[in-house]
This record gives C-alpha cells, structure tokens and sequence, in this order.
C-alpha cells in the first residue's frame, strides 16, 4: 500500500486493517490527532469497518476487506483526514476526570526516592510535580485497561531501569519517559515503581470492563497508608470521576 | 441432568478456546481464542457445528477425560496418542464417546496444539463474549483434574464416524506475509536476506507468540529508528533487540514497541503456531491484493470443509485388536467400526 512522506501517514497492517500515524515520535498534538482520527472513524458509520483503536500517535481501524476494498477503504480515509487539521482537534467528547487516591513512596512504592533522584528532585518536588495537574490517557493497552499517562513535565525523561523490577503489585503506579502507567495486574516492568493505588482498572465481570478510556484525565491524589488500605472496601478505590466539559 | 466433560487428569495447558473476544483493542485485551484457528473450522465441520463452539486446547499433552452421558468428539490439530478404553482413536475423525468410557490423550506426535471438540460445545459461560482462557489477560485458566465442564446441546448433525484430511501445518515451510507500517524501516537487501534465510523456532514460545533464529546475521531496522509504540496484531513480525524475528500470536499484547518487518497471512499463522522447536521457516512477501483474495478463499475453504469428509474407514493393517473384531459372520448393528470396542 502507498505510503506518503509526509504525516500522517497511511499503512496497510495485515490483510484487513489500516494504521494512520500521526508522527515519529510523542507529543501532544500528535496523542491529539490520533484520538480525534479514531473518534471520527467511530463515527463515520463505515459499515465494513469492524474495530477502531487509538495508541499514542496512531489510529488503528480493522476492517472485513469483502464490505470495502483496501483502495476504497483507503480514498475515505484520505478524505477524512483531509478535513481538518488533526493536531489541533477538539479531542473526543465524554472525557471524564478521575480523582484517584494514591500512597507516593513508603514501602508500598518503594522507588520513589531513585524516581525523583534521576529527575533531579527531591521527594517532596517529585510528589508536588506529579500530583499538580491532571495527565491524560494518552493509550489504554499492552495489558487490559493499562493507561499510559501524559505527559509530564521535562525532568521526568527519565530512562526505564535496565533491570526488571521482577514484579510489581496490581494498581501500582510507575514512571519513566515522561509518562506513567498504572497496572491493573501485578506484572514485571522496567518502570519505577513510585505510588500504590486501589484502583482496578479491569473488571471483566461489569458492564464496563475497561474502566478508564483514552482522553480521560487522572489527577492524583496524595493520601496516607492507612486511608489507602480503607479504600480497599470501595470497588473504585477511591477515585471519584466528573465528566469535562 | 447437565450433560458434563470430566476432566480426570490434564496436562499442564489444557484450556477452553473459541475464537477469541474480538472488539477490545482500544481497550487493551487482544482477541486471543485458539492458537490454530483453523483446528476449530475442522472440528466444527466434523461434527456439523459452527467454528466458533468452543472446544478444548491441548497443548503438548491432553489428559484423560469422560463423559456424564454419550457424546459425540472430534480431534483436530496437532495429532496425539488417542485412545477410547484403551482401543486407539483415529486423529482429524469424528467418534462417540460413550457415558463412562475412558478418553485418553497423551503427548503430540507432531505439531504444539490438539483440540477436543464435543457435540454441543463447551457451554461454560462466556466472558466478554468469548469462553476462551486469556491466561495474559487473567480471564478463564487451565483445566484441572476434578474439572466438570457443561456440554451444550447437540443436534447430533453429521453423527459420528466421519475423517477429514487436514492442511499439513505441523513440519513448517514458507510463511507468506504482507508488508506494513515498518518494512520500510528494512532496506530491499535485508528484505531480500529475510527471504532468503531459512528460519529455526526456538524453544522460546507459547500462545503469544513464538520466536525463531538463524545463522544470518541479525536484522537491524535503518537509522537506529525506535517505534513509537502503537497497534500489533496476530501475523506480525516483530524484529527484537537481538535481531530475531518473534511472530506473533491469538494471545498477544495490544500494543508493541518492536520494528515489524511484515505481517504473515492469517492463512498460514496455524504453521506458525503449530511449529514445534527446530522447526524450519522461510518468509516470503506477496503483494496486498494476493494477499486478501488468499485469505478470502481461505475463508471460503475453512466454511466447506463438511463437503470433504469422508466416512471413517479402519484400515486393518493399523488395526492391533483385530481378532477382536467379529470378521466372518453374523449380525451386527453395523456400527461395530464406530464403537471402536
């Protein structure tokens, strides 16, 4: 399939999907484009199209190649993007701000000192930088209902470790790139594990299986140990979510 | 009474798949289901049911297993060491298994993945719309003895005692693939090296994907580009750290951050999976449009499969217990074959 030089840039992945992407490497705008795009695919009513997805700079749609062919597929697609300028898109409606409480450091989150060292913090600045602003879903995935949070401000461009951290607990919070992850399964990981939540981000036995959506906004909360471990009897763990407006 | 799968002993990846929870990428669950999708297509023709029942994924090993009433089975996939109170079942066949009767299934004789099928399915109750184990995603888990699994109903279309040839997918061969967002990242001389480089799978795999190695130099994507990581699917190819190629399987991630050299046809991804250690690839690239009207007549072929079976003929040089078998004359049922004894 054709690709083009400039972004975005259309591509064939497998034999019945498409990937537009928006650039080469993470930014704001390009997050933005990505799920302005999938939120316009989702509701271009294309018949054939099957799945739609967004990561942090691309938009994925999975289609039946026997509804529409790839160069038809491929011409809307075009139009589409065509129509406006995506960078700079109003992201999709329907975004909510989580509240979620949250323990920095102690023995829960055991790497919050080494976190705030590589970003040349202290402590108290690495909790105050974390906890100031709301940071976007910028991509559920790797792992079912796992956000990738963004973005933080520069001195967060810290490396992943070298070695694994062999596990870390269910709603652990850790860090690295200038991002977070919250994890919703206990799970190996190369990010710094820097605050403990009680937040189960995946519920396969509800309605809502994937608690968080991509444009959502999650602002922390600092709490102690003892409030945290109350809000083990709260199905959300204390979060609390308020739709933008 | 609920027509019940006894699970008497199991080994140690034993687990209940269909074709997976296709819908979920945004929200970070991968479609997972059978690792040979086209194992389920067989079993579902044999016994007349739709390819998407759910049945059991043996991987490596079976188990031995019995029924609370007389149902009719299928095995497909990898062939294993099969037997009905001791007599031996025929693999990619359809057979009764009568309430009580003792089905034992040992180890593969070739290939990874074998599939129990049962008439009426696996009636366990769906999760997110699929009954199959995602293990990665902690949905569903392995089969245990003591396991009782619900049978649903069965029209008991086609009977029983009916064989299939299957598409050879256990011994490896050429792998056809389409390119994708990173094969530019590729130059045409080491697109045309992975062509030309015979592939071995390695002892690292398992239902998210499977590695393989070779004697080639390793593959290194140009200008040292990282990916941003977005959108992998089943079929892709990821080039790792150390050069090796890793394709990817029903119970992969959702997102990637690995250079994908292309992605293999759908088609021929139960090669793949069936693979076992030491197994020889080669990868070949066709054109998109090939591509799709490959995977459409496959499609088409998997939805047919009924109209090539054939009726389950011993063979009695195969066959060990054949003084038992009443050769000369009087009267039988005429399913004296059927009952396997």
């Amino acid at each position: 399939m054709a690709i083009a030089s400039e972004w975005p840039r259309i591509s064939a992945l497998g034999t019945d999907g498409f990937l537009v992407t928006f650039a080469d490497s993470l930014s704001e705008p390009a997050n933005r484009a990505a799920l302005s795009f999938r939120d316009a695919v989702e509701r271009s009513g294309w018949s054939a199209v099957q799945e739609t997805s967004a990561s942090l700079v691309s938009a994925y749609l999975r289609f039946d190649p026997r509804g529409i062919s790839h160069a038809e597929l491929l011409t809307a697609l075009r139009g589409l993007l065509g129509r406006q300028d995506w960078f700079a898109a109003p992201l999709p409606q329907g975004r909510r701000l989580w509240r979620v409480p949250a323990v920095f450091g102690t023995s829960l989150a055991p790497q919050l000192g080494e976190a705030a060292h590589a970003a040349g913090l202290t402590v108290e600045e690495a909790v105050a930088s974390l906890t100031k602003n709301p940071v976007r879903v910028q991509t559920i995935g790797f792992a079912p209902g796992q956000p990738y949070l963004g973005e933080l401000p520069p001195a967060w461009d810290i490396p992943r470790q070298s070695k694994l951290t062999s596990q870390v607990p269910a709603c652990a919070l850790a860090v690295a790139i200038r991002q977070l992850v919250l994890f919703p399964v206990p799970a190996p990981t190369g990010w710094r594990h820097i605050g403990q939540t009680q937040f189960r981000l995946f519920r396969p036995e509800t309605e809502q299986p994937f608690v968080l959506r991509p444009g959502d906004e999650v602002l922390f909360t600092p709490v102690d140990a003892e409030t945290l471990e109350r809000m083990k009897a709260d199905p959300d763990g204390g979060a609390r979510a308020e739709v933008i407006r | 009474m609920t027509r019940t799968l006894i699970i008497r002993s199991a080994g140690p990846g034993v687990s209940v798949q269909d074709l997976g929870r296709p819908g979920h990428l945004a929200g970070g669950l991968s479609r997972g289901g059978a690792a040979d999708r086209l194992a389920l297509a067989e079993g579902a023709a044999l016994l007349g049911q739709d390819a998407g029942t759910a049945a059991l994924e043996m991987a490596g090993a079976g188990g031995e297993f019995e029924a609370s009433e007389d149902i009719r089975i299928a095995l497909t996939g990898a062939p294993m060491r099969a037997s009905l109170d001791g007599a031996p079942l025929v693999w990619n066949a359809s057979h009764l298994l009568p309430c009580g009767g003792r089905l034992k299934i040992g180890g593969c004789e070739a290939g990874s993945y074998g599939y129990l099928h049962l008439g009426g399915g696996i009636a366990t109750v769906p999760m997110l719309g699929s009954r199959s184990a995602h293990l990665g995603a902690g949905l569903g888990r392995t089969l245990q003895a003591g396991d009782r699994l619900p049978i649903g109903a069965d029209p008991g279309l086609r009977g029983t005692g009916q064989r299939l040839d299957p598409a050879a997918r256990c011994e490896g061969g050429t792998l056809r693939v389409v390119a994708g967002p990173q094969t530019g990242l590729f130059t045409p001389e080491q697109i045309r090296a992975f062509e030309n480089t015979s592939f071995r799978r390695d002892v690292r795999g398992n239902r998210m994907g499977v590695r393989l190695t070779s004697e080639a130099a390793a593959l290194k994507p140009g200008g040292g580009l990282t990916v941003v990581s977005e959108v992998i699917v089943p079929g892709d190819i990821q080039i790792t750290g150390d050069g090796s190629p890793f394709v990817l399987l029903s119970e992969c991630q959702t997102t990637g951050g690995y250079p994908r050299i292309g992605t293999v046809l759908p088609a021929d991804l139960p090669l793949a999976a069936q693979a076992r250690p030491g197994t020889l690839f080669r990868f070949r690239f066709v054109p998109l449009e090939e591509a799709v009207e490959i995977e459409a007549a496959e499609q088409e072929r998997r939805k047919t499969l009924g109209a090539t079976l054939r009726p389950l003929l011993r063979d009695p040089r195969s066959m060990f217990d054949l003084l038992s078998y009443q050769l000369i004359s009087g009267a039988t049922a005429g399913d004296d074959l059927e009952r396997d004894h």
